[in-house]
């Protein structure tokens, strides 16, 4: 037989893969592993979703969307965000977020453009990326930084090559959130070098301390951001595989000629579902929020107690707690960390090299269970108190 | 007035129950002396009035009788109808009284051992009351939930064990 894809088989699988399998034959696990919400998507968006099956609405929609669902989502980024988009030619409602981030690269880059790409990352920016025919150029935010993003450094990864930025905050897997001052640093290095700039704002709901400020709204950065968002993290509608892309008209026209070949639109009773999920946010949103906050609260507090030095992250559902100072490789950790006591975490390293002495722990799951998660951890920690100076570490 | 925080606290323990103080200072970010603060007035403002646990004793086959009696009664002038209503949640069967609108003015939940024990409550205890007019037994045949919680089979987490 004739090979495959080249460039397709020389991916490496995602690094959690291996973990996945590893766990998932494990019975009795705490898994702190999971990059979605806890909370079942709320009822009246279910049921809104059954009724459009009962009625019939099971044909396609338009390529966009359904309009009713783009006029809403601008209404949404208007209210939420301030930042104001067309619904008829601004806005594509996409299978998740994944599937906006893929159109959106596909239709900006040419073969050997270059991405900057803030790092550690969610996984499948660099495939997407690469499979678009551009180069991820990787930019490592750093923990003595509380994991944001330093001008310095993105202006010495800009190169004549350079097309896009790729932003992700509050980020997977850090939770680490930038103010609006920190992102306008950002966004002069993208006037300067004329790039476009990927925002994935898929946690944009989900800040606890300062609140959000999309990219878009920044000075200038309208006419040159592309925003994905989505309805799984806020909304808890993971498998409902539905995001969105809010983009000036000039590049919204082509992603749309992308996911019409690719997509036709996103599945019609899904949309259904997201119609319902926006205009009845703040019955459940405000109250998912509160939720994590107390969580996060909680869990980075016992996870320091625990000898695992960790930054309160201002976002997003994960802790990223620091494992340096166990001699081990993140890997190393979390698989002995799964086999010896039973948690599951993320190693730093599946979401790149700047990853590396890190786990991610989600603290998505309820209260009780991340009490047990510590207790265990506790259990798990005590084998290194010899080797490690726990307070230099604080 | 009650500040957000002391609301956040209140939200808490209604849905978890009792926590350790410990974890509640944590997860509301202050330390622990504010919360047993906080704890000590709403116990003096009579606001936290206590921490019961949830019992489905349908699994266990005991069989009580829970009903629930719409009662019509004449309100006593100047006092309304307060001084029935107390006269009748002083039965120790009595777990729970409420004052409604609508075609009844109160409603009230018994629980009792069997039917007939609910018979004779409403026989010899309630409707000789002078101010009760008329009441209207309904029994409870199953409870699906109660107060937020789910009585039929929890759903577990139907997540992954690990995802992106």
């Amino acid at each position: 037989m004739k090979s495959l894809s080249n460039q397709v088989v020389s991916m490496k699988p995602s690094g959690i893969r291996r973990f996945f399998d590893l766990a998932q034959t494990m019975e009795n696990v705490v898994s702190l592993g999971v990059g979605e919400p806890d909370f079942i998507t709320p009822w009246n968006v279910r049921e809104a979703s059954y009724a459009a099956l009962e009625e019939g609405y099971t044909a396609y929609s338009a390529n966009a969307g359904l309009i009713e669902l783009r006029h809403e989502i601008s209404n949404y980024m208007k209210e939420q965000f301030q930042v104001s988009y067309d619904p008829t030619t601004e806005v594509i409602v996409t299978t998740g977020a994944s599937q906006a981030l893929d159109i959106a690269f596909r239709s900006l880059l040419n073969p050997g453009d270059e991405v900057v790409v803030v790092e550690p990352a969610f996984v499948s920016y660099g495939p997407l990326i690469e499979m678009a025919g551009g180069k991820v150029v990787p930019v490592a935010c750093r923990a003595e930084s509380g994991f944001r993003l330093k001008r310095e450094d993105v202006e010495a990864a800009i190169t004549e090559r350079t097309k896009a930025i790729l932003l992700c905050f509050p980020s997977n897997p850090t939770g680490a959130t930038m103010t609006g001052e920190e992102l306008s640093e950002i966004a002069e290095l993208a006037t300067k070098h004329d790039l476009w700039v990927v925002s994935d704002e898929i946690y944009a709901e989900l800040c606890y301390d300062e609140p959000f400020v999309s990219f878009a709204t920044l000075h200038d950065m309208r006419d040159r951001t592309i925003v994905i968002n989505g309805f799984s993290k806020a909304f808890a509608m993971t498998g409902w595989r539905l995001g969105f892309t809010c983009a000036p008209e000039v590049v919204t026209r082509e992603m749309l000629k992308v996911h019409q070949y690719g997509m036709m639109c996103a599945p019609t009773l899904v949309q259904f579902g997201g119609l319902e999920a926006l205009k009845t946010r703040q019955q459940h949103v405000p109250k998912m929020v509160k939720s994590y906050r107390q969580r996060r609260n909680y869990f980075i507090q016992a996870l320091n107690d625990a000898g695992l030095p960790t930054h309160v992250p201002g976002g997003a559902f994960y802790a990223f707690p620091s494992i340096r100072h166990t001699g081990l490789t993140s890997e190393e950790f979390a698989e002995r960390l799964l086999l010896e006591e039973r948690v599951a975490v993320v190693p730093g390293n599946a979401f790149g090299e700047s990853g590396e002495g890190f786990v991610r722990a989600s603290y998505a799951t309820s209260i009780e269970q991340l009490q047990e998660a510590i207790r265990r951890i506790d259990r798990f920690m005590k084998q290194f108190e010899v080797t490690t100076v726990k307070d230099s570490q604080q | 007035m009650y500040s957000s925080q002391e609301l956040e606290l209140l939200e808490i323990l209604e849905e978890k129950g009792y926590l350790e103080t410990r974890l509640l200072a944590n997860m509301l970010g202050v330390d622990e002396k504010t919360v047993e603060g906080m704890l000590e007035k709403f116990k003096a403002d009579g606001i936290l009035l206590g921490f019961r646990a949830m019992v489905n004793w349908q699994k266990i086959n005991r069989h009580d009788v829970t009903a629930f009696i719409d009662v019509k009664v004449t309100p006593k002038r100047g006092r309304g109808f307060d001084d029935v209503a107390e006269r009748i949640y002083r039965f120790p069967e009595v777990t729970a009284l409420y004052l409604m609108s609508g075609a009844y003015d109160l409603q009230v939940v018994i629980r009792a051992n069997s039917l007939q024990d609910v018979a004779s409550f409403v026989s010899d205890k309630l409707s000789p009351l002078d101010s009760v007019l008329s009441t209207t037994t309904h029994f409870k045949l199953k409870t699906y939930k109660h107060d937020g919680i789910l009585f039929t089979p929890q759903t577990e987490d139907k997540r992954l064990n690990i995802t992106p």
